[in-house]
């Protein structure tokens, strides 16, 4: 699953573009994945320029929480 | 006072959105911008390397715009070799930041409203026509109605899916960017670097433009699939460490630029996509201010016609207009792009070796793609009609 490490992230759009699923939402300084939509393919882990997007094999974690 | 209705709804205040709403309310029809940051023109997304001919277009030159003027290119292949190449015609580096504003208020002065810190969130449909959006502003979740809503919402471009466009590219197509403003450094302020290979950007290119004698945009964008394996920002670091150690960062950024020909189709009924948002970047050099303004702006006025004749189906004319002026030369720059991508470090050396042997005055883009290209004959025509052909 898709963990995001919202502190790193710029909101830069580069994920939500490759996304085939629509399932990023961001906002000017917001990002979360919509877990109903989203297929786990990890093209937006990929894309990510600056590895904000980690790909969890443990199960959805999101905001980074511990 | 704002209206619950208007003739044209352009979602995103970037070069696209803008010269979309200006060309629309220049025609007398009613538009309205939103825009989901709080302001227009920040945070810069953007080398801001731009020709003269690209922005004088739509706005004149301006000092307060424009950083530096840039009258040469300087290639730089992975043995170090450096070709330089005179600009026929100048480049400015812009400071986008001020650049975007200026446009959101030509669009402003030709009668359209703007609205910062407008997220757009979903469509409104009659039938399967597209009638309008949805928006948060302020907390609240609002609906405004519009006979045409033209998406500039940038590499995101999430808006057109949601009308069943589909607009989300491969991820090896996107090429993931990473910028730096760097102060506190010594560079030639009339000269743009492209660093080549491996060890700058494979799948794209490293550059350093200047803003002025001591301070670049310093920056690279790689294909998804190198990003995968290792990211653009570890490319960054990896060059400053080497060769600014001691460089003051003013500003980082992350970015996506979408290296793509134009979508299929940016138009359904009641919608129509400009800019990064319709794929309209030049997937050669992932240049998107001068395109995305003529997108922008074709969109605009085909949209003011449809509205002016009480006809929904002219929006279809923008694809061939687009097409027309754009969107067949960047299908060819894309196979350009295509033929050079995954050139070795040695492809490269061997190009620039042959490159500093002409004599500066043939050196011209065009003649340094027809020696990258020259054991690829079908490309070498492709060349010949985007650089030999005004
Ligand atoms: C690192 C990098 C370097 C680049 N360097 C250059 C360069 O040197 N020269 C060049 O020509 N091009 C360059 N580009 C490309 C260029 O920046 C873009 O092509 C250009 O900004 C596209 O303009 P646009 O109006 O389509 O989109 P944008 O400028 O991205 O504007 C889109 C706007 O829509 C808003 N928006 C998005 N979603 C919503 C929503 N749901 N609701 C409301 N508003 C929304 C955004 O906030 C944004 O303001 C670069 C790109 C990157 C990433
Ligand atoms: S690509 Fe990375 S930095 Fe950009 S919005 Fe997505 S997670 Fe954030
Ligand atoms: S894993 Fe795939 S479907 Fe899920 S958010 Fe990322 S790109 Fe979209």
């Amino acid at each position: 699953m898709i963990e995001i490490l919202p502190d790193k992230c710029d909101f830069c759009g580069c994920c939500v573009g490759v996304c085939p699923e629509d399932a990023i939402e961001l906002k000017e300084a917001e990002i979360f994945i919509i877990e109903e939509l989203c297929t786990n393919c990890a093209k937006c882990v990929w894309s990510c320029p600056i590895e904000v997007l980690v790909f969890n094999r443990n199960g959805v974690k999101k905001n980074a929480e511990k | 006072m704002q209206k619950n209705k208007y003739d044209v709804v352009v979602v995103g205040a970037g070069p696209a959105g803008s010269m979309a709403a200006r060309f629309a309310a220049e025609k007398g029809i009613s538009v309205l911008v939103l825009e989901k940051d709080r302001d227009v023109g920040y945070p810069v997304r953007c080398g801001e390397a731009v020709s003269r001919k690209g922005i004088e277009e739509f706005i004149p030159s301006d000092p307060k715009f424009i950083a530096t003027t840039i009258d040469k290119f300087s290639f730089i292949a992975p043995d170090g070799t450096e070709v330089v190449i005179p600009l026929e015609e100048e480049g400015y580096i812009l400071e986008r930041r001020i650049f975007d504003y200026e446009l959101a208020k030509t669009a402003a002065k030709a009668g359209a409203e703007i609205m910062t810190r407008a997220y757009v969130n979903g469509l409104l449909f009659d039938g399967d026509k597209v009638s309008g959006v949805k928006y948060e502003h302020q907390g609240e979740q609002k609906e405004i109605s519009a006979e045409i809503v033209i998406a500039a919402d940038g590499v995101e471009s999430r808006v057109g899916r949601w009308a069943g466009l589909k607009t989300h590219i491969d991820f090896r197509d996107m090429e993931s960017a990473v910028q730096i403003t760097a102060a506190n450094i010594s560079v030639d302020p009339e000269t743009c670097y492209f660093y080549f290979g491996e060890e700058f950007a494979p799948q794209g290119y490293f550059w350093i433009f200047p803003k002025d004698k001591n301070s670049a945009n310093i920056g690279l964008g790689i294909g998804g699939d190198r990003n995968r394996k290792k990211s653009a920002l570890t490319y960054l670091n990896n060059f400053m460490e080497k060769h600014y150690p001691g460089a003051s960062v003013l500003t980082v950024i992350a970015g996506g630029v979408p290296c793509v020909p134009t979508l299929e189709k940016i138009v359904a009924p009641g919608i129509m996509l400009a800019g990064d948002a319709a794929r309209q970047v030049n997937p050669l050099s992932g240049g998107g201010i001068a395109s995305g303004m003529i997108g922008g702006s074709i969109a605009g006025t085909v949209a003011a016609e449809s509205i002016l004749n009480k006809n929904p189906d002219h929006i279809f004319e923008y694809e061939k207009r687009w097409n027309d002026r754009l969107g067949k030369r960047h299908r060819i720059f894309d196979r350009i792009k295509n033929g050079i991508y995954n050139f070795s470090d040695e492809q490269f050396n061997s190009i620039a070796h042959a490159a500093v042997k002409l004599p500066v005055e043939k050196r011209s883009l065009g003649n340094i793609f027809k020696t990258a290209l020259v054991n690829k004959p079908a490309l070498l025509v492709d060349v010949a009609k985007v650089f030999f052909t005004k």
